[in-house]
Order: structure tokens, then C-alpha cells, then sequence
């Protein structure tokens, strides 16, 4: 029998993994899809709040403000990019101006550190090419931006270093209270486990079902955003936000941790059984590009990259739900992680670990706990550091991605990880290649070669993202 | 530090001819730097025939056109390095340059070449909506698959885009036992080539919808349809045109971009209409010294202009490097005027000139029974009639340097005028 049982490997679920393996205890990760990170934490704006947003007393305003600080250790710790760039909530009228003083206020109450109103002179200042109607803005200066999903995934490699188990592909069925704990049925055969932790982001309520009353449900709420190529990224250098008001809360203009801009999303409620309809839509993606203008005239939105949709799992109770179920003991739901819960989700994992630490009556901490995982980005050393790194390992000098100078080395060394990736996606969010302007035209079919050789795999074997993505559908008629 | 004469960033066809030409005018130590395995560039992908028409005479395949420049550049024993990847090249001409073998390396060339080709239009640039499955390819990419690897793509196949790497693949495809449901265009034209809409489509039955777009992609793990729509003369869809095709596989063939990140790191002047560098007569870009030809300048429709513009690339740097290129010559624009989008080369220094100066442009829409206008500070210097003018087809205009040299002119503008007699 395990300890823990955390499902769902996204952000949140590795997280309080990461958090859970500095103990002594059995744990294991329990993950429907063929990686991590393929949910919600794959597809969001990747934004570390201020925190001055969420309503004061909630659990959104203290995981917010408590996670925030905790980002800069870390994601040195786990060699994640991670910018300090500070955001801006943008007035452009009186009633905005209002709004603004009310997010200030919060702010202050939420404990958010050196939040000021600015005027119109001074953001046109900081952000040149802001729309000239602004008149004043909130700053946030302890705003960040983070990549999200690189986040989730050294979270669970650093968890496995340190001794959890991970089972992808393993869809949760069911779930039955025994004795001393719970057993899970899963697509490969059944689990126990002492505690459980809901982490099942949109599915966190059918979840939760399995062995408790409903107590709560998640709507899916879907986003969809643009990104585009750095050439654009002089446009903005800070996170931009728009003031929440009739219109709708707004999209938000950010550069990415890589350099690029990412716009959007707007915000749609689908039905309870389109919680994987992640396809985007040319009427919401105008929406997108026209609110987006509201904050800068001329985004170049012809230098658009790629569009995506991201599915939120907004909770019928509007706020994080992170307590243990009424009625099923050392079943803790993690639950409704909307925005802030990416920013949230370090201080949402010491909680959870502390909430353990006094139901188990006390934990035994591990005398070799490795905070570390650390990886090369070939592009960003000096020239002698990578002459050093090809005389060491020769695959380092060999750019299969043009577009964003991804080497051999660095994609054969996210394959070989402890969680490594087994797709072309999955090595597109470890290490990138694909995700610049050319988008994999020209290396996605040498990612494609090069994860059939590390995995000892035939070409036709690999898969994009999803376990039925297949490229290929053949060879070549034979002469 | 590595030393060269001249350093050619690319080895398919441009760099192939301007290295080799660059040898033949005198220069010695030059050096070819290829980022795949193998020298030829896209070209060893395009095993069609069709090739070489205007340089040899006849009609080769990709490879086969190719293989004739990597002969004679390697019986004239110049440089080249393979799997080799530039990383950036500074204002005063170092690259800084890493492969497998040699590690990272600073190479100097007296003159530099560019001639890194062009790189697909994604899905992402043209923001089409829909899932994101796998089974969405850009032409090129498919062509590498099959031609090169022997990987088949798909079974049902719609392709958007009537490029002439669209329509080649279009015929590849179906001669693979694929079924090609539709070619969808966006204009009312098609981007290609007359010959390919012939013998790649119409020889084949395969219908080619213009004026018709892709609006939606169906399917979470492999395409499993594309939905099509006619679109008004402001390229946006009419609503109830909507027609949905299954099919397990898109392909995109939506236009190239020239590829010129390095060119950007030189601090290389680009042109917003055919985003590749400003060049001169000579080829050579806003800094001294730098050289480009190819689709790194603007996308050609046949490899062999290409080789005749690189040709003159390569025998310019050549004379750069012996000093021999003049630079303070009566100094003529080239100015796009009614119906011509862009005109290469953009500056032209008459003194540099052999007989003629010869002008590549495109038209902005389709033509019939027009001539093009070419004047010399306003005046008429000669009429040419043309039956048919479309924007996938390169035109290009020959003048002799007698009409132009010795005269002061200071602007040459080429325009689509209608009323032939």
C-alpha cells in the first residue's frame, strides 16, 4: 500500500509530489495521459500573479500572495526560466479608475508587496507602444512570468529523483474506501493508498464522486490564445491586463519567459461533457485580436505563430477548493485551480503537505532530499561554455531546430530523463523544438528519427501528443 | 579563428553556383558551409523532372540538378562543411559557426555569401482554427517524408494552397495510392506554375477549388476532416458555403519565406515585400562586403534563376575581394510601380554592369494582354507585351546598359499598363 496517491500530473499534482518526496513516504503520481503536464498546465497565459486580484479572505488572494515569493528559489532550484517582469492593469476611464483603486485596495489587504496606481506619462514610460487613450494603470511589480508546463515537468522529474513513482497512461475508473485507506482502480489494475489527493484539474468533481458525495462540480471554461513570433516582442514588456468591466475581464498581452508574445484568452463556459474540446474557434480568436488592440493599436498579429485553446476548471463554489472530503478521511480534494493556481500552486503544496503532516501525526523527513534537477540550454552558454559542451558530448553540436538552435544533445537528454518524453509534442515542451516560426516543418520529422532511435522505437510508432496521434501512416509504395 | 576569401552560408543551388563561380573568377580559398547532411539543399528532395530547362538545356530532377553543381565544386576542390550550423554573423563579417567535429568556431570571410533558401508558411501563420492534430503537414515536410525517408503521410488528403510545392505533392501523393480530395486556394488564381496545375492536378482529376478556404480542422488525435469554404472578394468566407472533407491529412502550401534571422544578426537591411535583403546589382546587401542570391532574396519559381542570380553573386564577391567592384557609381532605384509588387535588385550601380541589367519582379494580380512599362526618371525606355502576367510566375526584364548608362538617372520604375494596340 502506497502512502500517497496524487492524481493528476499537472502543475499542481507534482507540485505537492515535489513537496510530499522530502518525507519518507510511498507515493505515487496517477496520470490518464501518455505525459505530464498535458492538461490545463500546458495550455495557460503562464503568468506568476501579483495576487492583488483575488477577493481578500479567499483561498485564491492567501495561496496567491504566499506563492508568489516562492517562485524565484524555485525555479532555481529546478532550472525552470522564470522572469520577474512586474504587469500592469490598464484604465482607460473614470469607472476604470475606480476599479483600479479597488484592486489596490485588495492588494494591500492580500499583503501584496509595492503595488502603486500610475499615471498615463509614466506607463507610456515603461511601455512605449501602449495605447495613447490610457490614463492610468495598476502596477504590480512583483508579477511574473514562468514557463508553465517546463515548471510541471522538472517538478515531476525532480519528484521522481527523489523517489516517487509516476504511472502515465493509467486512467482513474474508480475509487473504493478499504480498510486502512482507499483503493483505486485504474486502467492497469488497482492501487491502495492511505491518503488520496484529488489533483484531476477538469475532472477533479467526477473524480471526487467516485467516493464522496458531490460536494462540488467544475465547469470547463475555456481560453484561447494567440503567440507570436519574438520579432514581435518589442510590443510589451510587462504582463498587460485590461480592467475587468462590461466588456468581459479583458485579454492580457505578455512576452513569454522564451521571448515570444502571447495574447488572449478570452473566456467561454462549455457544457460538462466538452471538457476536452480544445479546439479553437475564428470568431473567438477575433474576439482575442480585437480586445487586444484595445491595450496596443498595432500588435502584428500577421506575425502569429501559432493559436491554441486552454481549458480551466472553474469551480461551482468560486474559489479553490482544498480541504479533506466531508465523508471519506485522508481524501483531499485539490480542486477548481483556476487562475491564480499556477501562481498558487507552490504555497497550495506546502499547505497540502502540512494538512498530511498533521493527519498522519507528524512525518519523518528524508536525510537525502535533492532539491536540484538542472539542464543545459545550449543556446544561452557563453562560446567557450559550449565548446567545452560539444568536446564533451559532440551531439551538442548538432542544431536540429533552426528556428529556436535546439541541439541533438539537449532533445537526446529530455528523451533519456526520468520522465522524459516519449512524444514529438513531449520533447517540444521539454526543449522546444517546434515551437518557433517554422513550427516543426523542418525539425519535426528529425525530432520524429531521433526519438524512434533513443526509444528503439519504428518511426511509425511515435506519435505527436496523444496516444492515437500517429504521423505517419505508412511507408512508400515498394518499387 | 578560421580565415577565408569568401564564405558561402548554404549549399543547395544558390551557394553551390556562387562558390563555384566566385572559384572560376579567381578566388581560392573558399569555404561552403551546409547545416544538412548532405550538399543540394531542398533540391534532393524534389526527385519530379523539370529542372535545368534554361541552364542545361533539358529537363533533370531535383537531385540530378544538383549533383552536376556538387561534381564541379568538389573537382574544383573548394571547402565545404557538412551538418554545420551558423549561429550568427557579426557586422564585421565573423560567424560564429558549430558542428559535431570542429565544436564551435569563429570563421572570418573577406566577402560572405548568404544563400540559406526559404523556410514554409505553418498552420500558425495563417491562424487557421480547429483542433490541433497530427496529420497537418506543410508540403516540404511531406516531400522530405516520402521522397527522402519512404514514409508515407496519409491516406485522404486535402491540400490548401496551390503553391508549386502544393501541386507537386499533390501528384506525388495520388501516384502513392493517397487520395487528394481537393486543392483549396485562398485567390482566385492559382500560386503555381501553369505546367504543374496541368500535369499535377488536371492530369489526375483532382479538382482545384479557387477562391475557397480551410476554416475549420476536425479530429483531437489525427485529422479527421477539414472543413472548406468560398471565400468573397475580400478573402473572407461566405457563410453557408461551408463543405466539410474527410480526410486524415492536411497539407499546406501556402507560400515561403525567405529565411534571414542571420541576415538580421549582420544588421542586413530586409525588403518588407519580399522580406530578403536589399540587394545591389551586384547582389550584395546594405553591408559591405555581404552577398545574397537565391530564395534567401525573394522566392524564385525555377532553380535556374536561381543559379543565374547566384552566379552573379558568387562573381561579385569574387571581385569584392580582389577590389574590384566600384562603389561610387551613378547609383539608380528600382521602383515597383501599378501591378508589380517588388523589384530585385533594389539599387544598381550602372558602372558595375556588364550588358544588361537584368530585373526580377513579380505582379500583384493577374494580367492578360498588358504590357509592362519600364521608365527611366519618368520616361518611357521600352514597352513589352506580355499575353499573360500572374503573380506565381517570375517575370523578368533585360535592359542594356547603353538605354541607361552615362545618363544621370537616378529612379527605374516598371509597371502592368493596359491597352496593348
Amino acid at each position: 500500500m502506497y502512502d500517497v496517491a496524487i492524481i493528476g500530473a499537472g502543475v499542481i499534482g507534482n507540485s505537492i509530489a515535489r513537496e510530499l518526496s522530502r518525507y519518507n513516504l510511498d507515493i505515487v503520481i496517477i496520470e490518464k495521459d501518455n505525459d505530464v503536464s498535458n492538461g490545463t498546465t500546458k495550455a495557460n497565459s503562464a503568468i506568476v500573479h501579483g495576487g492583488y486580484d483575488a477577493k481578500p479572505g479567499t483561498n485564491m488572494a492567501k495561496f496567491n500572495a504566499k506563492g508568489n515569493p516562492m517562485f524565484d528559489r524555485l525555479c532555481d532550484e529546478l532550472d525552470v526560466p522564470f522572469k520577474r517582469i512586474g504587469s500592469l492593469v490598464l484604465a482607460f476611464n473614470d469607472k476604470d479608475m475606480d476599479t483600479l483603486k479597488e484592486l489596490y485596495d485588495r492588494g494591500i489587504k492580500n499583503g501584496i508587496p509595492n503595488v502603486e496606481i500610475i499615471d498615463g506619462e509614466k506607463i507610456k514610460e515603461m511601455e512605449p507602444n501602449i495605447n495613447e487613450d490610457v490614463i492610468g494603470a495598476l502596477y504590480s511589480p512583483t508579477a511574473g512570468i514562468v514557463g508553465s508546463y517546463e515548471l510541471a515537468i522538472a517538478l515531476a522529474e525532480n519528484a521522481v529523483d527523489n523517489g516517487v513513482e509516476l504511472m502515465l497512461n493509467n486512467e482513474v475508473k474508480d475509487i473504493q474506501k478499504i480498510h486502512g485507506g482507499y483503493r483505486i482502480s485504474a486502467t492497469t489494475g488497482n492501487i491502495d493508498s492511505k491518503y488520496v489527493i484529488n489533483c484531476a484539474g477538469v475532472y477533479a468533481d467526477k473524480i471526487n464522486n467516485m467516493v464522496n458525495k458531490e460536494s462540488f462540480k467544475i465547469k470547463p471554461r475555456r481560453g484561447q490564445y494567440y503567440i507570436l513570433d519574438k520579432s514581435a516582442s518589442h510590443i510589451a514588456k510587462h504582463v498587460i491586463f485590461q480592467c475587468p468591466n462590461e466588456l468581459g475581464k479583458g485579454v492580457l498581452i505578455a512576452p513569454t519567459v522564451h521571448g515570444n508574445i502571447i495574447v488572449g484568452p478570452d473566456s467561454q463556459d462549455l457544457n460538462d461533457n466538452q471538457r476536452d474540446e480544445l479546439q479553437t474557434t475564428s470568431n473567438r480568436l477575433d474576439y482575442v485580436k480585437n480586445t487586444a488592440k484595445r491595450s496596443i493599436k498595432n500588435i502584428p498579429f500577421n506575425k502569429a505563430i501559432t493559436n491554441f485553446a486552454g481549458m480551466r476548471a472553474e469551480p461551482s463554489t468560486g474559489d479553490f477548493i482544498i480541504e479533506e472530503a466531508e465523508d471519506a478521511k485522508g481524501f483531499i480534494n485539490v480542486a477548481g485551480i483556476k487562475s491564480p493556481g499556477l501562481s498558487s500552486a507552490p504555497a497550495i503544496a506546502e499547505y497540502v503537505v502540512e494538512f498530511i503532516k498533521k493527519i498522519a501525526n507528524g512525518l519523518d523527513k528524508k536525510g537525502d532530499f535533492n532539491p536540484y534537477r538542472k539542464m543545459v540550454v545550449f543556446d544561452e552558454l557563453s562560446s567557450e561554455e559550449k565548446t567545452e559542451m560539444i568536446k564533451k558530448d559532440p551531439r551538442y553540436g548538432r542544431i536540429i531546430c533552426r528556428c529556436e538552435n535546439i541541439t541533438e544533445g539537449e532533445i537526446v537528454d529530455c528523451i533519456k530523463r526520468n520522465v522524459g518524453a516519449t512524444t514529438v509534442d513531449g520533447v517540444k515542451r521539454r526543449v522546444r523544438p517546434g515551437t518557433g516560426r517554422c513550427q516543426g516543418g523542418f525539425c519535426g520529422p528529425r525530432v520524429m528519427e531521433i526519438l524512434a532511435r533513443e526509444l528503439e522505437k519504428e518511426p511509425k510508432d511515435i506519435v505527436k501528443d496523444g496516444k492515437e496521434s500517429y504521423i505517419l501512416t505508412g511507408e512508400t509504395k515498394d518499387s | 579563428m578560421l580565415k577565408y576569401d569568401v564564405v558561402v552560408i548554404g549549399g543547395g543551388p544558390a551557394g553551390l553556383a556562387a562558390a563555384i563561380e566566385a572559384k572560376k573568377n579567381g578566388v581560392d580559398n573558399i569555404l561552403v558551409i551546409e547545416r544538412d547532411k548532405e550538399l543540394g539543399g531542398i533540391l534532393q528532395q524534389c526527385i519530379h523532372n523539370g529542372f535545368g530547362l534554361h541552364v542545361f538545356k533539358e529537363e533533370l530532377t531535383g537531385p540530378g540538378y544538383a549533383e552536376r553543381f556538387i561534381t564541379e565544386l568538389k573537382s574544383l576542390d573548394i571547402d565545404y562543411k557538412l551538418d554545420t550550423m551558423v549561429l550568427d554573423i557579426t557586422e564585421g563579417r565573423v560567424i560564429n559557426a558549430i558542428n559535431t567535429i570542429d565544436g564551435f568556431m569563429k570563421i572570418e570571410g573577406k566577402a560572405i555569401v548568404l544563400a540559406m533558401g526559404c523556410r514554409e508558411r505553418p498552420r500558425g501563420a495563417l491562424s487557421i482554427p480547429g483542433t490541433r492534430p497530427a496529420g497537418v503537414f506543410t508540403a516540404g515536410t511531406a516531400q522530405r517524408f516520402i521522397n527522402m525517408e519512404g514514409h508515407m503521410v496519409g491516406k485522404k488528403v486535402v491540400i490548401l494552397g496551390s503553391g508549386d510545392i502544393g501541386l507537386i505533392m499533390a501528384r506525388r501523393l495520388t501516384l502513392e495510392g493517397a487520395e487528394v480530395k481537393a486543392v483549396a486556394e485562398l485567390m482566385p488564381y492559382s500560386g503555381g506554375l501553369t505546367r504543374n496545375i496541368v500535369q499535377c492536378l488536371d492530369d489526375f482529376d483532382i479538382p482545384l477549388l479557387l477562391s475557397h478556404t480551410v476554416i475549420d480542422i476536425k479530429g483531437k488525435d489525427r485529422v479527421e476532416g477539414v472543413v472548406i469554404a468560398k471565400v468573397d472578394e475580400n478573402r473572407r468566407p461566405i457563410p453557408g458555403t461551408e463543405k466539410l472533407y474527410e480526410c486524415d491529412t492536411l497539407l499546406l502550401s501556402v507560400g515561403l519565406i525567405p529565411e534571414n534571422e542571420l541576415s538580421k544578426s549582420a544588421g542586413i537591411k530586409l525588403d518588407t515585400i519580399t522580406n530578403g535583403p536589399m540587394v545591389n546589382e551586384s547582389m550584395e546587401t546594405n553591408i559591405n562586403g555581404i552577398f545574397a542570391c537565391g530564395n534567401v532574396v525573394h522566392v524564385h519559381d525555377l532553380v535556374d534563376y536561381v543559379t543565374e542570380e547566384s552566379i552573379r553573386a558568387g562573381k561579385n564577391a569574387a571581385k569584392f575581394v580582389k577590389d574590384q567592384l566600384i562603389d561610387n557609381s551613378n547609383v539608380i532605384d528600382t521602383k515597383p510601380g501599378d501591378g508589380i509588387r517588388y523589384i530585385v535588385p533594389h539599387k544598381v550601380r550602372v558602372e558595375n554592369l556588364d550588358k544588361t541589367l537584368d530585373m526580377f519582379m513579380r505582379v500583384t494580380d493577374v494580367y492578360k494582354d498588358v504590357k509592362l512599362v519600364i521608365k527611366a526618371d519618368g520616361n518611357i525606355i521600352r514597352e513589352m507585351k506580355k499575353k499573360h502576367l500572374a503573380p506565381g510566375e517570375m517575370e523578368r526584364v533585360k535592359i542594356p546598359v547603353r538605354d541607361i548608362k552615362g545618363k544621370n538617372i537616378s529612379n527605374i520604375t516598371v509597371s502592368v499598363e493596359r491597352g496593348v494596340n
